[in-house]
């Protein structure tokens, strides 16, 4: 909180100079509060976009990660080739395909949400894969036997046991994967999608005041992000303090 | 076999490699209902991989093992059906550290037998009286001492209410002044006519509770013979030695 006010005290500060020009968002003018109102209309597409891609490459992620545990040689193939791939085309490209490419090998129309959608969730999905891998590797064999020993099956044992303790694990680094993903949402402008990056943009074209318009940006996502940063942390005391009582 | 009739386990020829290297050697062995045996021998000779392969938690190469006449293989539900029937104790306890103590006991009813939530919580009271710590169902399995997490352990078996328990080095991760209080309740058990399989360093346990003691080597059984005779007229060579290695340090 204190970098915030010190960054917003140096911005107003500067603000000062002629080079600034803040009436361009400033709320108690009435054009300044209509272009704030604008930008911040943005704040939900972002934010859908980015928990809806984020829930699909989770589960995408753990069903890639499962098999590549397996001990079957063409399962682990399999997951491994995928996380190689999708690891290796980056997002920006990814969402251009998905948006143009897509439709022509489908035949099928995607809005400009869902392509945002499929391609950040795909993107995302490879390093979710290895994240669970590495934390449902890190539970100790133990555990699984002691699960067997009491008759539980292989998806019994997974979902009661396994984790259950991995989630628990990897929670920090599937918080880091949600930051990302709000961060890198804002590629999607490049296909139109009407969040707050594009708002941004097309803000700028019209009242060419780049630098202020930008800056509000920068802030909007430093605000979103810290709220979520918060609240992840959050829910894992929360879990912690469930083991501890 | 001394007590009952048909054996409850039976171990057929059984062969097993790690790599080149041959842990059990032609296995052949019956347990039969009721009866407590002890396994002992030094490091690495093969009596841990015996046990485990009972429950399937090991698999094996050549010759057949039979629980209650039912080949324990590699089909899932062949092998969910032993397992059923067929508890584990381990050296290193795991409890599930997420669970409390009860929802340790509660999973395999519910999830094993399909038992439903309110039987379990019954069921997992029941055994954490028996092991004497019924006070501690809603902690965390960390806040135990290690006495009290391997009774944990032991009620948490005996909740799929099973036919024959295992009990692989169940003191040897604990330290000295909690091993008698799961000596204890394992005796107890021993009383009610559980069929036991032990693979323990505790000698003076073995000499009270076992029917046969069997010494392994090297992969293989070298002697089975009743405690009495085992302890003071030990056939073997290699009986022999390990005992004067164990017994006097």
């Amino acid at each position: 909180m204190r970098i915030l006010t010190a960054l917003a005290a140096i911005l107003t500060l500067s603000g000062c100079s002629s080079n600034w020009g803040w009436y361009v968002v400033n709320p108690s003018t009435a054009s300044g509060a209509a272009n704030l109102k604008f930008m911040l209309s943005g704040l939900s597409y972002s934010v859908q976009l980015s928990a809806t891609a984020i829930a699909i490459s989770v589960v995408i992620g753990l069903l890639v990660a499962l098999p590549g545990l397996s001990s079957n040689v063409w399962a682990r193939r399999a997951s491994r080739t995928y996380v190689e791939l999708v690891r290796a085309v980056p997002i920006l490209v990814l969402i251009l395909w998905v948006y143009y490419g897509l439709p022509q090998v489908t035949g099928l129309s995607i809005g400009v949400f869902w392509a945002g959608v499929i391609a950040l969730a795909l993107s995302d999905s490879a390093f979710q894969a290895e994240i669970f891998r590495a934390g449902i590797q890190s539970i100790a064999r133990g555990q699984y036997e002691a699960a067997y020993s009491v008759s539980l099956g292989y998806r019994d044992t997974m979902r009661y046991v396994i984790l259950p303790q991995a989630i628990r694990r990897i929670l920090p680094a599937l918080g880091n994967q949600l930051v990302y993903m709000l961060k890198m949402s804002s590629l999607v402008s490049v296909i139109g999608m009407q969040e707050l990056t594009r708002k941004a943009n097309e803000l700028v074209v019209v009242e060419y005041r780049p630098l202020e318009i930008y800056t509000v940006l920068v802030l909007e996502y430093l605000v979103l992000i810290l709220i979520v940063s918060a609240a992840v942390r959050w829910f894992e005391r929360r879990l912690q303090t469930d083991e501890r009582s | 076999m001394q007590k009952g009739e048909s054996p409850i386990i039976r171990f057929d020829g059984v062969s097993k490699y790690f790599d080149d290297f041959q842990v059990l050697k032609g296995i052949t062995l019956a347990v039969g209902p009721s009866e407590r045996i002890v396994i002992c021998g030094p490091s690495g000779s093969g009596k841990s991989t015996l046990i485990r392969c009972i429950n399937g938690l090991e698999g094996y190469g050549a010759g057949d093992i039979f629980v209650n006449d039912v080949r324990v293989g590699s089909d899932a539900a062949g092998l969910r059906a032993v397992r059923a029937r067929v508890g584990m104790v381990f050296q290193q306890f795991n409890l599930f550290p997420h669970l409390t103590v009860r929802e340790n006991l509660m999973l395999g009813p519910m999830r094993g037998r399909g038992m439903s939530a309110a039987d379990a919580t019954r069921l997992a009271d029941r055994y954490l009286a028996r092991v004497r710590i019924p006070e501690q169902a809603d902690k965390y399995p960390r806040h135990l001492s290690g006495g009290q997490q391997q009774r944990v352990a032991i009620a948490r078996s005996l909740c799929m209410e099973p036919q024959i328990m295992l009990f692989d080095e169940p003191t040897s991760a604990l330290d000295p002044e909690m091993i008698s209080e799961v000596l204890e309740v394992m005796a107890e058990l021993a009383q009610t006519g559980m069929t036991m399989i032990v693979v323990t360093h505790e000698m003076g346990f073995a000499r009270r509770v076992a029917d046969r003691m069997i010494f392994m080597d090297h992969g293989e059984i070298v002697e089975v013979a009743p405690p009495e005779t085992f302890f003071t007229a030990p056939k073997s060579r290699r009986a022999q030695d390990f005992l004067q290695k164990i017994l006097n340090h």
